[in-house]
């Protein structure tokens, strides 16, 4: 125990720098899942066949392969086609994509959560698809969706580990170069998962929060 | 002048005719109540009216505008004939003001100032000034309808359509909502109102439509269709009702 805390100080900026990786990884892939789950939901509650149609069969292609291989599939297929991307870039939108399909089922069981009498009193008020979308709809789904859009995220912050084995160095690809030079492989993983449980608790705590918070108004 | 105009509705769901051949009109500061056993189409024909349904015969016309939902007019139409649901249906997330004024400012752009203060007329006149602040959930059910009727003023439509506004009301409550529907009517507002409250048809309306089973079996001024029903099925209907 004391060699731990007399040695783990030393490693600590060479993770640090794998920390900074993952925090850009996650952030970067979240805003991306974010925005594409909002299109792919917006797609299938539109009501139009062919946008439907079109976002469920994008969302059962992409879950039903694992992240890994897409990441492979955009880190070293794509400079074929002639689209050459760093690995971090190649990492954000490989698991932007990889996440998308859980982002839009967390918007579409929000938004198909809100009871129809408040579209039916949007339309009767002269609102178009659009506005009932941006002012009723979507401000009472974000509350329904809010905790399970954080659980996501916590996932998705555990699994840009993924970019590591397109050697993007962030923090568990750190970990394990650190031990592999220094056989102090203890102190090492034991950092490593500290770090992540203390990038991830205040997002938990936060979620369970807000939990409690929306819990409560209704 | 008639505002609303029914020629020979037929709708259906799926296959099978809920409304059979339904004609009739409304003009400009008359109160129709439509009557009618559970069922009966009540619902399903005012919902027909601003276009929340489709029907597949016939033609509704609202100041001779084709109610059709797949054209653009559909929205203009909704904005002069505005509805009240059983359920109230206010948006959970605004205070009561931002219930009323919603319509006015985002659908009908409105100058925020505008608006704002013309709903808060709206609720005094509902007698919910005190409660523009809150939200609907911390309000009674007949406040929230109170609310309701004054978000449909605000749009100031040409005619209102209520579906059975008390139903969903605790007895005690029927009151302040049916005293403000009554004071609309006064003031000329053209209503055409589902309703099990026959005390409220017999006094307010100036005409009464019995539906059963989806078909038009009555109509009339209240005293006739109420009092003198002429119907078999209207007298059956309303002995029903009464003895309830
Ligand atoms: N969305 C729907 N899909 C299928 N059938 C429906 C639908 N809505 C209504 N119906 C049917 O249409 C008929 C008329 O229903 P409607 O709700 O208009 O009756 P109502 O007179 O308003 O009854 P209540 O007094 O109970 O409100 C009923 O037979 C009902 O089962
Ligand atoms: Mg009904």
């Amino acid at each position: 125990m004391s060699h731990f805390f007399e040695q783990a100080p030393g490693y600590l900026p060479i993770l640090m720098q794998g920390v900074y990786m993952t925090l850009l990884v996650t952030f970067g892939a979240f805003v991306l899942a974010t925005v594409l789950g909002l299109v792919w939901a917006s797609m299938r509650v539109s009501g139009i066949g062919p946008l439907a149609w079109t976002a469920s069969t994008i969302i059962i292609v992409v879950r039903g392969i694992p992240g890994m291989v897409i990441l492979f599939y955009i880190y070293f297929v794509m400079p074929d086609l002639g689209l050459s991307l760093s690995a971090v870039q190649a990492a954000i939108i490989g698991l932007g994509i990889a996440y998308s399909p859980y982002m839009a089922e967390v918007f579409r069981s929000g938004i198909e959560a809100i009871d129809r009498g408040q579209t039916e009193a949007a339309l009767s008020i002269g609102m178009g698809w659009g506005l009932l979308m941006r002012r009723i709809i979507l401000p009472q789904a974000i509350r329904v969706a809010l905790p399970p859009y954080g659980s996501t995220m916590i996932m998705l912050l555990k699994d840009s580990s993924l970019a590591s084995t397109i050697t993007v160095a962030e923090l568990s690809l750190q970990g394990k170069l650190l031990a592999s030079s220094t056989f102090e492989n203890t102190i090492i993983f034991t950092l490593v998962a500290l770090i992540y449980l203390a990038m991830s608790l205040p997002l938990t705590a936060f979620n369970s929060w807000l939990e409690r918070r929306l819990g409560k108004s209704r | 002048m008639s505002i609303i105009e029914l020629k020979n509705i037929r709708k259906s769901f799926g296959t099978i005719e809920v409304i059979h051949d339904i004609s009739f009109s409304v003009k400009k500061g008359e109160v129709v109540c439509i009557i009618g056993p559970s069922g009966s189409g009540k619902s399903t024909l005012l919902r027909c009216i601003n276009g929340l349904e489709t029907y597949q015969g016939g033609e509704i016309r609202v100041h001779g505008d084709r109610v059709d939902t797949t054209s653009k007019t559909i929205r203009r139409i909704r904005t002069r004939v505005a509805m009240v649901f059983q359920r109230f249906n206010l948006f959970p997330h605004m205070t009561a003001l931002e219930n009323v004024a919603e319509g006015p400012i985002y659908v009908k752009k409105e100058p925020r100032e505008k608006a704002i203060e013309h709903a808060r007329e709206l609720l005094t006149r509902v007698g919910l000034a005190a409660k523009a602040d809150s939200y609907p959930p911390q309000l009674s059910g007949g406040q929230q309808q109170r609310v309701a009727i004054a978000r449909a003023l605000g749009m100031q439509p040409d005619a209102i359509l209520f579906d059975e506004p008390t139903s969903a009301l605790d007895p005690e409550l029927v009151g302040e909502v049916l005293a403000v529907m009554r004071s609309l009517a006064a003031e000329g507002m053209t209503m055409v109102v589902v309703t099990h409250e026959m005390g409220f048809a017999r006094e307010v309306a100036d005409r009464v439509l019995f539906l059963d089973g989806g078909v038009l079996v009555e109509q009339g001024p209240p005293e006739e269709v109420l009092s003198r029903p002429q119907n078999p099925r209207t007298q059956d209907f309303l002995r029903r009702v009464l003895e309830a």
